[in-house]
């Protein structure tokens, strides 16, 4: 009786220990995120306030209409970044895209020499830090006088998506049987049509995820971007937020809502293709 | 070369017309090859040919002298230089180590729990989509001595009554960098590692327990090799990208106060742009490119073999 006691007194113990664990960690997570969103709505009055307003006393959205309301407050001209940052993301994905397709296929339904060598070579073009890869391209585009455009923004993305995204699509193709294109094949179609026909829509959903995968490594980059773009023509968001920092002041309140305005596309996209993403880059990790 | 579908072979001869040597996987390739060609590995060739010369973007026409090996030797001698690298190893080792085991911890949490799981799934990955320049913005304001959450939090509770400088002493700035990296990264790992841990069969952990085993011993010789690969693309993953951490530190401290946090990368930068030095810089550059590259062939060996343990296919 006494031993049962105590069993179920641990266990219960134990239980409570898991939930307040979780709960720890749940709140680190998300507490930074959810304090920026707090601090975009508030007047910068209470932002600064000493001692701090914990309790928000005045909520509006004006941070928000200032930023989009124009040059006049502040002159930060959001919407042009913005429609850079969309147009160079969208661009850069659909060509890396298209790229990693034909890149991945190989990988996952050729055996040829050298695969892994190749394999490994695509994947440390990866790893060149961007900030050391700026510095040849920053003199190879100025001298080529393709600087600040969207055009050298597009190549660089480009380049830097396809090992990912070959990794990723590489991971979809082998979860698709071989057998189907096969059967295909048997059926009369041709090596192509049963690619489009078969192959493809079954790996449809990852390749898409390795899509909005490659967006958001667009949408997010900083380094390059920072050095090649240098005005409105193409200053993309992540180096726009950067305008709200002057020399002695900063304006956190507008920061914090270009902050918000920048990951509300990212966590859409992410939480749309989390499952898939994961699939893909362990697939083989279990079973080849 | 070796088709594995035999059908395609009837239609290799009018593919073989059109290009005669090339065989359907170099072709495929290609353009992946040719766009990787154009925008790093040709880039990165000038740089290397930079790096042994004087060149200044001030004085274009020293492009033309080259100076051998004198850029390398005057970095690898000079103080700044190896404070900065041991910073960034310091830094990384820290960070890493912390992610790995803090990933652990978060997957099993998560794991154990037995309501709301998709919910904590997704919550657990938000860290994800912030991008480092985000990130560092975001620590930024939370340390912030005077108006940050963090002090505000720590005054509050009367911990402290002075504010505490996290991003203007060169030791805490470093200490909060290291926070900002592992906040943002350890998701990856926590996601990885968790979806070992679902894939896992249950019989080897039942049989392990019947057998006597502690859950100590449990985890650590059932579990853990099984989870291994799984962490292993996860440091494969994060190796790609050390170099993330300078938008970070670029946004938190710019290397800053007084270049106690300046890393390997924000150097290579300031040398570039600041000081215009970009033939030192590419010197610079390069030898952060030949860490990176070391790095990430270390963990995908290690992937590689870890993949090879438990039976699959590469």
């Amino acid at each position: 009786m006494d031993q049962n006691n105590a069993h179920r007194l641990k266990r219960r113990g134990l239980k409570v220990l898991h939930l307040v664990g979780l709960f720890l960690a749940m709140l680190v997570i998300c507490l930074p995120g959810l304090w920026i969103v707090l601090n975009s709505l508030r007047p910068t009055v209470e932002i600064m306030a000493k001692p701090p307003v914990w309790i928000p006393q005045d909520i509006s959205l004006d941070a928000y209409r200032a930023m989009f309301g124009g040059a006049g407050q502040g002159g930060i001209p959001v919407w042009e970044y913005f429609r850079n940052s969309l147009i160079i993301s969208i661009t850069s994905t659909i060509i890396a895209l298209i790229i990693g397709m034909a890149g991945g296929y190989a990988f996952a339904r050729y055996k040829f020499k050298g695969k892994s060598a190749v394999f490994l070579g695509f994947m440390l073009t990866r790893a060149v830090p961007g900030i050391a890869l700026s510095l040849p391209l920053f003199m190879i585009f100025a001298r080529l006088g393709i600087i600040d455009t969207h055009f050298s923004m597009i190549l660089i993305y480009v380049a830097l998506n396809v090992p990912f995204t070959i990794w990723l699509i590489d991971g979809f193709f082998r979860q698709v049987p071989k057998d189907l294109a096969e059967a295909a094949q048997i059926d009369g179609c041709t090596r192509w049509q049963a690619f489009w026909q078969v192959e493809f829509p079954l790996a449809g959903p990852g390749i898409a995820s390795a899509g909005i995968f490659a967006f958001l490594t667009s949408w997010n980059e900083y380094a390059l971007a920072s050095q090649i773009t240098r005005s409105v023509n193409s200053k993309t968001l992540p180096v726009g937020l950067l305008d709200y920092t002057s020399e002695f002041t900063i304006d956190w309140r507008g920061m914090c809502a270009l902050a918000v305005v920048m990951i509300v596309p990212a966590l859409t996209l992410t939480f749309i293709i989390q499952k898939h993403l994961v699939s893909g880059l362990t697939f083989g990790a279990v079973k080849g | 070369m070796h088709d594995t579908y035999p059908r395609a072979e009837i239609k290799r001869p009018i593919f073989q017309m059109k290009f005669p040597k090339l065989s359907a996987p170099t072709l495929l390739l290609l353009p992946a090859i040719i766009v990787l060609a154009a925008v790093i590995v040709l880039p990165l060739l000038f740089s290397l040919y930079s790096s042994f010369t004087p060149f200044r973007l001030t004085k274009p026409e020293t492009i033309w002298v080259v100076i051998g090996f004198r850029n390398y030797v005057s970095a690898l001698t000079s103080l700044e230089f190896w404070t900065a690298f041991g910073r960034t190893v310091l830094l990384l080792t820290i960070a890493l180590n912390a992610e790995m085991f803090l990933g652990l911890g978060l997957a099993m949490l998560v794991n154990k729990a037995t309501r709301g799981q998709r919910l904590l799934r997704t919550l657990m990955m938000f860290p994800m989509m912030f991008s480092p320049v985000l990130v560092g913005f975001q620590f930024k304001f939370l340390f912030n001595d005077n108006i940050g959450f963090v002090n505000n939090v720590l005054q509050s509770l009367g911990i402290t009554t002075s504010a505490i400088p996290w991003l203007i002493d060169g030791n805490l700035a470093l200490f909060s960098i290291i926070v900002a990296e592992i906040w943002s990264s350890t998701s990856v790992f926590a996601i990885l590692i968790l979806a070992g841990l679902l894939a896992m069969p249950q019989e080897p952990v039942e049989a392990a327990r019947v057998d006597g085993c502690t859950p100590w011993q449990t985890f650590r010789y059932v579990t853990w090799p099984y989870l291994m690969p799984f962490a292993m693309i996860a440091m494969t993953i994060r190796s790609l990208d050390v170099a993330r951490a300078y938008d970070i530190v670029k946004i938190m401290t710019d290397g800053g106060p007084a270049k106690r946090t300046e890393l390997l990368w924000t150097l290579v930068g300031r040398t570039a742009y600041s000081d215009a030095r970009m033939g030192m810089a590419n010197a610079m550059a390069y030898i952060s490119i030949l860490l990176s590259i070391l790095f990430t062939v270390y963990f995908f060996r290690k992937l590689a073999a870890a993949r090879q343990q438990i039976g699959a296919e590469w």
